[in-house]
């Protein structure tokens, strides 16, 4: 996937037209709100956080509570009836969405961070420092992300803290390589020189010249990258190696009451659909973000 | 002017924003005759592209065409439909882009890509007459007509003759009009030279009236038989050539023909402040108004009428004071600062040799530039003066010999020179629209290099708001971001930029390349100003001749990497020495002697 990332040049076709849209431009977030993706995209990530954060506090019963029997739909004092063990379907609903949050948001924060110093490294200091860098990302990028989930789960047991590694760590290629495909042209552009010129250090150049102008392209793909980074976790969740046996958690849940989908649907279906959603919402924003960023790149708000 | 010999007539055309339906051309009337060149031109944002567009019949996506009609050979360009019109386009009339390297298929061959013309119009009776065109075109363009050559991809070739081939394209299916989109800018001057022949002799050989849109008054000079200047979307003059340089009857006109930068004269660069009103901004009367000192409330009131100035021919003028604009050109202050010996240098370069990437491109050059000396350092593209400049500047390290500020020798790197050394030399880069960082106010570009220097920020402030009044911007522009600025305001910030910490030498490299012609002449006065105010010494690098006498006292010419010649600017542009630099001057093109010898 690829961002356009233009530089503004005197076009003499576009000149006229141009000069008759309006001249200022608001940010790269107010821009991106003012699309429809972005705005239902915002709503659906905020009310799966919502129900992931607040949801412990008002769910009826606690995450490994017994209810009633196994698997019954219509059970008194619960409103979606039991699961697989007999513990309150909408309870462990709500206590499930914090693991996955929390895990998939630190990793991908783990790999934003480190993804992009790299990538603005070797952008600017091309030669070996970025060959050296580059070539190492490429090593990491050969490793398919869930195998190597698997490999060290099965080997350490399922730790968070292990799991934001991996996911993090896998997560550091991509977003370095977005980073130096954006920053490359960047400083390319003479006010890197002007800098240079006036002695400013690397540091300095990296993080006030280069960072700013890669910042939108960046977001896209963290953006997308926390999409990825729920889907995997689900999935190492749905495995069973996310968290401890019969913790409460929406991957887990699909994967312990599939058996009985015919019987009590809402075990498997809520979670599932909570997932689908949040994924959903992550990535309209991501899109109407990347949507923005190629509009004000071609210097002029997307209409 | 008879019906039978023109070739294209525009009448009354009309282009709109689509959606808000303000006017980004209207009004516009012309006609070329066959065999006749019509050079239209305009600052950009004036609207010439998009009539040279649209006599093609096309207009850009969000730009509708309202009004108006194109004939050419009897059929209305604009009423036609889809199929037609594709027809018509490179049939009857044809288009030459600006930048030829773009505008051909990098995967086809060149001799493919002309005979698709043919084959596409269904030029001749088979394929071996349309593949005999090919060849005889290519001959007409002056380029080998060799089968080999025929096969050679666009990047085997060198710009001139890629854009040989774009000719070649237009000119195959011999149309009745072709529209030429500045298509020497990106060219030498020896190379553009070459073309521009080429581009008259196929117009009055073969009968095709041509459309030229440009910037360039010199090229216009040399070229057109006849020139349409626009300003603001409208035509504001339409005369002979020679009667629109020798007789600007527009005020508008009399500026652009003052700004232009002449070799031979000795006249001063004119500029002038303020821009065109893009589309929606126009007022009701004549836009050029607001910047007119002959302006009065007719002229706020309502757009002027066609007015003939020329009681023995056609010169159309709008404007009410048509007959009393007054003389524009300056005669040019004698240089108050002669150049002086080595002794009082404030930048010495002792056989400096650059190389890229191993290879050699700058050889043993040695020169000085004294305390407020300006010294052009011309060559063509590819001579290694930018390398030459920006070694000295430090942003390139790959060079060996010395370079010494005020007889101190200086590191090879910016980053390995002291505060001060970094912050005496400074540098104003080509592009405006690239050296100034998107997205930070201009104040805080322009305070960076005190803020290294370790000015307090209250002080940082208030040299800022100085400098900004210096530059002609008002201190108000400090909050402002670059997208925000015109070509002409971003330079001047980074002028703003480069002086604000008080440089011993100042280094141009291009920077009136981006910028059009008023907007050049007000970019030159200023830094002579400031070079004359601060005592600067200065390189000033480009490419640009005529524009060397309105700035420099001295000049070295580069081909090749290495300084051919180097002497006063009056000299050596009026008796050059060297073949490289006579050669160069005879290809640049001028606005000739009008004046001499032309009745009214």
């Amino acid at each position: 996937m690829t961002y356009p990332v233009t530089v503004p040049v005197d076009d003499t076709i576009d000149e006229t037209l141009d000069s008759a849209v309006a001249t200022s431009q608001p940010g790269l977030m107010r821009s991106a709100w003012g699309l429809w993706r972005t705005r239902i995209g915002v709503a659906l990530v905020v009310l799966l956080v919502g129900i992931a954060i607040v949801g412990p506090w008002v769910a009826p019963y606690g995450a490994s509570e017994f209810v009633g029997t196994a698997n019954m739909r219509d059970v008194p004092g619960t409103w979606l009836g039991t699961d697989y063990f007999g513990q309150d379907v909408w309870s462990r609903f709500l206590h499930g969405g914090r693991s996955i949050l929390f895990l998939a948001t630190v990793s991908t924060l783990i790999g934003f961070l480190f993804g992009s110093a790299i990538g603005l490294i070797a952008a600017y200091n091309r030669g070996r420092i970025d060959d050296v860098l580059m070539r190492f990302m490429d090593v990491i990028l050969a490793f398919p992300q869930l195998l190597l989930a698997l490999v060290a789960l099965t080997t350490v047991g399922p730790k968070p803290w292990l799991i934001i590694s991996i996911v993090g760590f896998t997560t550091i290629p991509r977003i370095a390589r977005i980073t130096r495909g954006a920053a490359v042209p960047v400083v390319e552009r003479d006010f890197v020189a002007a800098a240079e010129a006036l002695g400013e250090s690397r540091f300095r150049i990296i993080t006030r010249e280069l960072l700013p102008n890669v910042i939108g392209p960046l977001l896209v793909e963290a953006n997308l990258r926390l999409t990825y980074a729920i889907g995997i976790i689900a999935g190492l969740g749905f495995l069973g190696f996310a968290t401890e046996r019969n913790a409460a958690d929406w991957g887990l849940m699909v994967q312990e009451n599939r058996v009985a989908l015919s019987v009590q649907p809402w075990g498997t279906v809520l979670p599932a659909i909570a997932i689908a959603l949040l994924t959903v919402g992550t990535g309209l924003i991501s899109d109407g973000l990347s949507r923005t960023v190629a509009g004000i790149d071609r210097g002029r708000p997307d209409s | 002017m008879s019906e039978q010999t023109v070739a294209l007539t525009i009448k009354d055309l009309r282009l709109d924003v689509a959606q808000t339906g303000h006017d980004i051309v209207d009004e516009i009337t012309l006609n070329i005759e066959r065999g006749k060149v019509l050079g239209l031109v305009g600052e950009s944002g004036s609207g010439k592209t998009t009539v040279g567009l649209a006599v093609l019949g096309h207009a850009r996506k969000g730009v509708a065409i309202s009004a108006g009609s194109i004939t050419i050979e009897g059929s209305n360009v604009l009423a036609l439909d889809r199929k037609r019109l594709r027809q018509a386009r490179g049939r009857l009339v044809s288009y030459v882009p600006q930048d030829p390297g773009t505008a051909l298929n990098p995967a086809l061959r060149i001799g493919g890509q002309v005979l698709e013309v043919l084959e596409t119009h269904g030029f001749g009776a088979d394929a071996a007459e349309r593949q005999a065109r090919v060849t005889e075109v290519f001959e007409e363009v002056k380029l080998p007509s060799a089968a080999s050559f025929l096969r050679r991809y666009p990047h085997q070739l060198s710009g001139g003759q890629q854009q040989r081939v774009g000719l070649a394209m237009a000119f195959a299916a011999r149309p009745a009009v072709i529209v030429l989109d500045e298509p020497t800018t990106g060219l030498d001057v020896t190379t553009q030279a070459h073309v521009l022949e080429t581009i008259r002799n196929l117009a009055q050989q073969h009968g095709v009236a041509a459309l030229y849109v440009t910037h360039d008054l010199a090229v216009v000079a040399t070229l057109a038989d006849e020139v349409a200047v626009m300003y603001a979307g409208r035509i504001v003059e339409l005369a002979a050539t020679a009667d629109v340089f020798a007789k600007p009857a527009h005020p508008y006109t009399r500026y652009l023909v003052a700004a232009a930068p002449e070799m031979g004269s000795d006249r001063q660069l004119v500029g002038l402040g303020g821009r065109a009103p893009s589309p929606g901004q126009r007022p009701k009367g004549c836009a050029f108004a607001v910047r007119c000192e002959l302006a009065t409330d007719e002229c706020r009131a309502e757009f002027p009428a066609v007015t003939n100035v020329n009681p023995n021919g056609s010169h159309e003028v709008r404007c009410f004071h048509a007959f009393g604009v007054p003389e524009r050109t300056v005669p040019r202050a004698t240089a108050s600062i002669t150049s002086s010996g080595t002794d009082d240098a404030a930048l010495a370069l002792r056989n400096v040799t650059a190389s890229y990437t191993g290879v050699a491109v700058v050889h043993d050059v040695s020169f000085d530039i004294a305390r407020g000396e300006c010294v052009a350092l011309v060559g063509e593209s590819g001579s290694g003066k930018s390398t030459l400049s920006r070694s000295i500047g430090g942003l390139h390290r790959e060079w060996q010999g010395e370079i010494s500020l005020d007889g101190e020798s200086l590191a090879r790197s910016s980053r390995d020179r002291p505060v001060q050394q970094r912050l005496a030399i400074q540098y104003v880069f080509q592009n405006p629209y690239s050296s100034l960082h998107p997205r930070r106010p201009i104040a805080e570009s322009i305070g960076r290099p005190l803020a290294i220097a370790g000015v307090d920020k209250r002080e940082i402030r208030r040299e800022v708001d100085r400098m900004l009044e210096r530059v002609s911007l008002s201190a108000s522009y400090g909050s402002h971001f670059p997208d925000q600025l015109s070509g002409g305001e971003r330079q001047r910030v980074a002028i703003a930029r480069a002086l604000v910490s008080k440089p011993k030498v100042l280094i141009c490299d291009e920077v009136t390349s981006a910028l059009d012609v008023l907007v050049q002449a007000a970019t030159i006065e200023l830094l002579v100003d400031l070079q004359n105010e601060l005592g600067l010494a200065m390189l000033f690098v480009t490419h640009n001749l005529p524009l060397v006498r309105s700035i420099a006292q001295r000049v070295a010419v580069m081909s090749d990497g290495a300084i051919v010649e180097l002497g006063t600017a009056e000299d050596t542009l009026s008796n050059p020495q060297q073949d490289y630099t006579q050669r160069l001057l005879i290809d640049t093109p001028r606005i000739p002697d009008f004046e001499s010898g032309q009745p009214a």
